[in-house]
């Protein structure tokens, strides 16, 4: 890699953190990012220094997606690590959060350090594991949550699967405390959601689909705001998609409960209705919501009340794809569809551009510890440049994950990622 | 040789309009085509009931069953109606199939596809099945079932029925009573029955309505008595046991109590009302032999008949769009 120092100019900065948006210019040296220039007057550079001119396109930090799957280890033919980094790449996601479920599960140490060191040979986007909070993510006996958190994963989930036992819940959250871990859950009551690949509704009633009602989240989120106040522990809510579970969920920020929620791009983006005539590629976990829900949850974006926004990226092959609706598989790709699919919301007017960016960038990397998703002296150069006006129309079939289970196949978006910085390296150029 | 009924023959002159290449859903079908699938299907009645039944109006063409669900009635009446129409017929039963060493549905459906049928007729038990099938097959595909979504066939052949037994349907009242929320047939019904200007109510217990069914437009009862008051046809719907031992019912004889059909809450329809069910009957369950035998009231054979005229038409209609060169 050349040590050659690099500037971008010529581009209109976006920098959450700092709550900066105006023009400036971002110095990079050996990585890191050695100097942010706010303002017009970039002053003389010195003659080593590489430029890089944007011509005005949006320099934002790199987004940072901590709900990722890939199909390694276990099912490789529905997604490697490297061919998810590539979409990553080109999505503008720089660091991505692995899902434990995988085969075999992450729930010891050594997995999580298989899975580093496979990352590390693909030396693209910065890869990180989550670690399973229960061992085989059966939610039954706690998983190495200590060994796990000292061999690098980021915090605990059983990622799909709700731990659906109370008191495994309770140690879980104590014992993660103690070590200063993080512990994700998606909530979903398990009896009411059994089975069901729609939400209730007069749609899922007319298409003759099994449908799971609304407040199944609301309930298990009533459970889990109980034993985050009873333990003290925090608590990511994998997910919030329904208008009561937000409810609930303000109740709990009001009272003062370190609860963060995250929720995904495609519950920000479809509805139940969009299934339309059984296209399964608009079954994802946990179903599309009705559009009350939908407005809902960009209110409790807008709001600040959910502050990290998630991809969900969950490849599923054609094969377990094009199958009558019950029996196909769950799950959406969206690594390379995350960052224009966020900027409808600013195109539309809906919420301001910064607010957005940070759902993606310093909020879940201020989450989970991470010194990335800032345009800040010292921070790693990881960024993205970008055309924010930029039409482009998706195309499930040029997606560079391996599976093209994508519900924005057709979707008219606005913004396109020019270059992607990881270290500063250039990973994607478009 | 068989000879056309003359009201056959003059339906059959008429120049139709089915401009649908598959036939998987009422919502797909305008007032206007379901009008001349009823004439087309009334003239076939008349012809089922004649000694010589069999005419050459889908000859060289094969029909296939693929029925992943069992089914004597539905399966056997599509059969029948492609032969007597001189179709060439196959019947698929998943069980002596590929189906079972774990091939899919599609490849099913390409496989078979392949072997140049003009007319694939399809139960699933998965909403959406025939659809997708449809999305894969260059013949024409006929939805029998599936899962809980629809089965416009049997929409169709109980609008024959009241048709024959009311001579209308627009301002009929008719109650459909029971497993509404398993029901493709109830789907299908409250479609068809609404394009066609009927009024329809739904009975049951609220753990079998449809959640928001109350949008359908239908007025919706949970005292039987109360939701069959004054109407003209109570279209009875089968309900599983084992969904009635304490899981949507807590037992089958508190569901016959309150939910299942005889004479002392027959009593509270119209004198002139009718009795209809798509079949097979748990009797004494959801319905009284009293009622269904009764010949003056029940029309559920007639349903059977009008099932094997009702698939004529849809076949003949079809059939009629299909290239003779692919």
């Amino acid at each position: 890699m050349s040590s050659r120092p690099t500037a971008f100019t010529n581009v209109r900065l976006l920098d959450p953190a700092s709550g900066y948006d105006g023009p400036g210019a971002v110095v990079v040296t050996e990585g890191v990012i050695a100097d942010v220039v706010k303002g017009g007057d970039v002053g003389s550079l010195s003659k080593d220094i590489e430029v890089v001119d944007g011509r005005g396109a949006l320099l934002l930090p790199g987004l940072v997606d901590i709900r990722v799957k890939t199909g390694e280890p276990g099912t490789e033919t529905k997604e490697t690590l490297k061919s998810a980094a590539r979409a990553a790449a080109a999505g503008g996601v720089t660091s991505i959060v692995l899902q434990p479920d995988t085969h075999p599960v992450v729930d010891e140490p050594s997995v999580v350090d298989f899975i580093l060191r496979r990352a590390r040979d693909i030396e693209l986007v910065n890869v990180y594991p989550a670690g399973a909070a229960t061992k085989g993510a059966e939610g039954q006996r706690m998983a190495e949550i200590g060994l796990m958190a000292e061999a690098g994963c980021l915090y605990v989930t059983d990622a799909d699967r709700p731990i659906v036992d109370s008191k495994v819940m309770r140690r879980v959250l104590s014992y993660a405390k103690a070590f200063n871990v993080l512990v994700a859950h998606r909530p979903a009551d398990p009896w009411l959601s059994g089975g069901a690949a729609a939400s209730e509704g007069e749609f899922a009633s007319r298409m003759g689909l099994p449908s799971v009602p609304a407040v199944a989240e609301k309930i298990m989120l009533e459970r889990d705001l109980a034993l985050v106040e009873l333990t003290g522990a925090r608590l990511l809510v994998d997910q919030l998609t329904t208008e009561a579970a937000i409810e609930s969920f303000r109740r709990g920020r009001d009272k003062g409960l370190a609860v963060i929620a995250t929720t995904s791009i495609n519950h920000l983006s479809f509805n139940e209705v969009d299934i339309g005539d059984y296209r399964t590629f608009c079954k994802v976990e946990p179903p599309l919501r009705s559009e009350d829900d939908r407005q809902a949850v960009i209110e409790a974006v807008a709001s600040g009340l959910i502050q990290v926004i998630v991809s969900a990226h969950a490849p599923a092959p054609a094969e377990d794809k094009r199958l009558p609706y019950d029996e196909a598989a769950p799950g959406a790709v969206g690594l390379q569809t995350l960052l224009p699919a966020l900027l409808t919301f600013h195109h539309e007017g809906r919420i301001p551009l910064i607010d957005l960016i940070r759902a993606v960038t310093s909020a879940p990397a201020d989450l989970l510890g991470l010194p990335a998703g800032r345009l800040a002296k010292g921070a790693p150069a990881d960024l993205v440049l970008c055309d924010l006006n930029a039409p482009l129309i998706i195309d499930a079939d040029k997606l560079l994950s391996k599976s093209k289970n994508s519900p924005f196949d057709g979707r008219r978006l606005q913004g396109k990622v020019l270059r992607t910085v990881v270290d500063g390296r250039t990973v994607y150029e478009a | 040789m068989t000879t056309t009924p003359p009201g056959l023959n003059e339906v059959l002159q008429r120049t139709f309009s089915f401009p649908k290449r598959h036939f998987l859903s009422v919502t797909d079908l305008n007032e206007v085509e379901v009008a001349n699938l009823l004439d087309l299907a009334d003239g076939f009645v008349s012809l089922n009931r004649q000694t010589a039944k069999k005419l050459d109006l889908l000859k060289g063409r094969t029909l296939m069953n693929l029925f992943f669900e069992n089914s004597t009635r539905t399966q056997s009446s599509f059969e029948l109606a492609g032969k007597r129409l001189g179709a060439d017929v196959v019947n698929m039963s998943p069980r002596s199939s590929a189906m079972s060493k774990g091939e899919t549905l599609i490849d099913t459906a390409v496989t078979l596809n392949a072997m140049q049928p003009d007319l694939l007729v399809i139960r699933h038990a998965s909403s959406g099945a025939a659809s997708l099938l449809s999305q894969k097959v260059t013949c024409s595909v006929v939805n029998a079932g599936d899962g809980q979504h629809e089965h416009p066939t049997q929409a169709l052949l109980d609008a024959l029925s009241m048709r024959r037994a009311f001579g209308r349907i627009a301002g009929l009242s008719v109650a459909i009573c029971g497993d509404v929320l398993h029901s493709r047939v109830a789907r299908s019904n409250i479609a068809l029955l609404q394009m066609l200007g009927a009024e329809v109510r739904l009975v049951g217990p609220p753990t079998l309505i449809p959640s928001q069914a109350d949008r359908w437009n239908v007025a919706i009862h949970h005292d039987m008595r109360e939701g069959i008051k004054g109407c003209d046809v109570v279209m009875m719907l089968r309900l599983q046991l084992e969904r009635m031992d304490g899981v949507m019912a807590p037992s089958q004889r508190e569901y016959f109590r309150f939910f299942g059909l005889d004479r002392e809450k027959l009593a509270f329809a119209a004198p002139h009302v009718r009795v209809m069910h798509p079949g097979p009957m748990n009797r004494g369950v959801e319905i009284d032999s009293d009622v269904a035998d009764d010949l003056s009231v029940s029309l559920i054979q007639d349903q059977v008949e009008m099932g094997v005229a009702a698939r004529m038409a849809v076949l003949t209609s079809l059939a009629a769009r299909l290239d003779n060169d692919r």
